[in-house]
């Protein structure tokens, strides 16, 4: 395969990242002053350029990677560098079809896949491809796969899954029964952002193992469990997100049961974190390392507030706020961006040793930077949630603007901690997308 | 692999592949239940005309900024029971749809149009409640919802 290849969808990630942190910010000023804009990008187009460019960042570099750990890390001969070529083509050219689509106002779809429906089909197409590609190269290849192997190969057919799920609604089966049709859609979601995890997730354990240069991380049984209960979440916790729509209630229930397994997952972090106070682990000064050291406490601190999210009891005032948004921006800003960053670092330091070290100042600014501003943003939209959660329950409830007025200092704070992030992430970022784009310009 | 101080550990592959096929199968059959099961209580039948208030709804994105039983984006307020909210309804929405005040985008829909719009919040409304203020919590933590029609009425 074309070594360009993977750099190539790092490259184009890290622009979108870029790109969609900016259009957040813009979208955060629309929030707070509904004029700023609205003629020429109302919220309901400028929204979704931001979610599909935070999308596009996970997935895109979080493929790159696979095929160059798959590659240059493990060795292994691609199974077609045509298919990959192909794929990664057809990535760019509907992602330029997507932002077009929302940019004209063409759109038609569900939330966040709003774009105009029949572009689901080149992004179906692009990841069938990627699965047989992954699996031709990998099946007969690698005898007792480590859990990334298999985290990325879940990761790769659920995303395939949802896809199909996600388009249901275009049979009468699905659409004529408004209950039904929102909880297939809801279903379809759970495997969207487990699919996602789990590339995410696979690469972090990978980068672990890597760094660590211990294989082992990757094949104890604990490693494995985790798996397993990850995929179990997936596959039938996805209804805590619908606990108010009067779905099979059993549905609810088991959702319910599911998720309270997370628990697990806090108190096994827990006793790692007690047992490695007492053995003095050597500090890694290497930048996705600390990376991933770092996204360990935003692990903790989004779990946490998952697993009691999606008690149904205190679910019922924080459904439908802010509180929600502080959960899916939490995880996929404070935990899939430092994993996905610590990863394209990784990559750099692979392809040049001493890259790294020379960008190690301005990393570390930037990384700070963003872990500051995160906190408060985090806290601003879960304050502003919890006044929305009581407002819910008001007799003010049918007068919007009283809910508008009482959150307004909390959205400013929002709006001041998102630039801090976006600046942040730049200040990482930026160094990086230079790098790989010289080396995509090399000869 | 580099300086392994351990020896690497072997990876029960068998047993993992079982515990996958049978999480895949259970998947399945869930899934196939999850599609076909009738929903928790009797809902309105979805008519042409709201079916195409759907499509308009989005078309226009109007999830970007509201919410149905508090899913979707929250500049504006959740629209599920809109119609059936005291000093609100139909003539209300209509009013609201091509005025184009505050945030909402001024939007430029025929009165047909508007009709679908409206059928469609009218059906939406009657499959249940959000917020649903009458809900029951128990110490379980759970949360029994209050039900909009149930079948043995
Ligand atoms: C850019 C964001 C945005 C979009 C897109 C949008 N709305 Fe709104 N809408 C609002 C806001 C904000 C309000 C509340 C205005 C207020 O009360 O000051 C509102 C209010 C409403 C109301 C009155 C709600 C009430 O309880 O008073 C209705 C009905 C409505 N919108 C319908 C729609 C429909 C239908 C669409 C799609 C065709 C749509 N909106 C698209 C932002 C939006």
């Amino acid at each position: 395969m074309n070594k360009k290849i993977p750099i190539a969808f790092v490259v184009a990630a890290l622009c979108v990242l870029i790109g969609g942190a900016l259009v957040g910010v813009l979208a955060a000023i629309q929030y707070l002053e509904p004029t700023f804009l609205k003629e020429t990008l109302p919220f309901n187009r400028l929204r979704e350029i931001h979610v599909t460019s935070a999308i596009s960042w996970i997935v895109l570099s979080a493929t790159g990677g696979v095929y160059f750990y798959i590659t240059k890390e493990l060795g292994h001969q691609i199974f077609s560098g045509k298919l990959a070529v192909f794929h990664l083509i057809l990535f760019i050219l509907t992602g330029l079809g997507i932002y077009i689509s929302i940019f004209t106002g063409n759109m038609g779809g569900r939330e966040y896949l709003t774009f105009l429906p029949v572009l689901m089909i080149p992004i179906l197409l692009g990841w069938i491809v990627f699965g047989v590609n992954y699996f031709k190269t990998l099946l007969a290849n690698v005898k007792g796969w480590p859990v990334y192997l298999w985290m990325w190969g879940t990761g790769i057919v659920f995303m395939v899954f949802h896809l199909c799920e996600a388009n249901l609604w275009i049979f009468d089966h699905f659409r004529m029964n408004f209950v039904r049709d929102l909880t297939v859609q809801w279903k379809s979601y759970g495997s969207f952002t487990g699919s996602w995890n789990m590339l995410v997730y696979g690469t972090a354990i990978f980068l672990m193992a890597r760094i660590k240069k211990d294989e082992n991380v990757a094949r104890t049984k604990i490693a494995f469990f985790f798996y397993f209960l990850g995929l179990t979440n997936l596959m039938f916790g996805w209804a805590h997100h619908i606990y108010p729509v009067p779905s099979q209630a059993w549905i609810r229930y088991l959702a319910y049961a599911i998720s309270m397994t997370e628990w697990l997952v806090l108190g096994y972090m827990l006793t790692n974190w007690i047992k490695s106070l007492s053995a003095k682990e050597k500090k890694e000064n290497f930048f996705p390392y600390r990376l991933l050291v770092i996204t360990d406490i935003w692990v903790f601190g989004n779990v946490l507030m998952a697993v009691l999210i999606s008690i149904p009891a205190i679910n019922h005032y924080s459904h439908g706020s802010h509180i929600t948004v502080a959960h899916s921006m939490g995880t996929t800003i404070g935990i899939n961006t430092p994993i996905l960053l610590a990863s394209a670092t990784f990559m750099c330091s692979c392809i040049n040793e001493m890259i790294l070290e020379k960008m190690q100042k301005t990393l570390s600014y930037g990384l700070a930077l963003f872990n500051i501003s995160l906190i408060v943003f985090l806290a601003s939209l879960i304050i502003a949630g919890s006044i929305k959660g009581q407002w819910m329950y008001s007799e003010n409830s049918a007068f919007y603007s009283v809910l508008t007025e009482q959150i307004k200092p909390y959205i400013r704070y929002f709006l001041f901690a998102g630039i801090g992030v976006f600046v942040g992430v730049t200040i990482v970022a930026a160094p990086v997308l230079k790098f790989m784009t010289a080396k995509l310009r090399e000869a | 692999m580099e300086n392994q101080d351990r020896p690497i550990l072997e990876v029960n592959t068998n047993l993992y592949r079982t515990i996958l096929l049978v999480l895949v199968a259970v998947f399945l059959c869930y899934t196939y239940v999850v599609y076909t099961t009738k929903t928790e209580t009797d809902i309105p039948q979805m008519t042409e005309e709201a079916l195409r208030g759907q499509i308009l709804w989005q078309e226009n994105n109007c999830t970007a900024c509201h919410q149905f039983y508090g899913l979707g984006g929250y500049l504006g307020p959740d629209l599920t029971n809109i119609i059936s909210t005291e000093n609100k309804g139909p003539q209300y929405v209509k009013a609201f749809l091509n005025s184009g005040i505050k945030v909402m985008p001024k939007f430029n829909f025929s009165e047909a149009e508007m009709e679908e719009i409206v059928a469609f919040l009218t059906y939406v409304d009657g499959t249940g409640y959000f917020p649903n203020k009458q809900a029951r919590l128990k110490n379980t933590g759970w949360v029994e919802l209050k039900y909009k029609k149930t079948r043995n009425e």
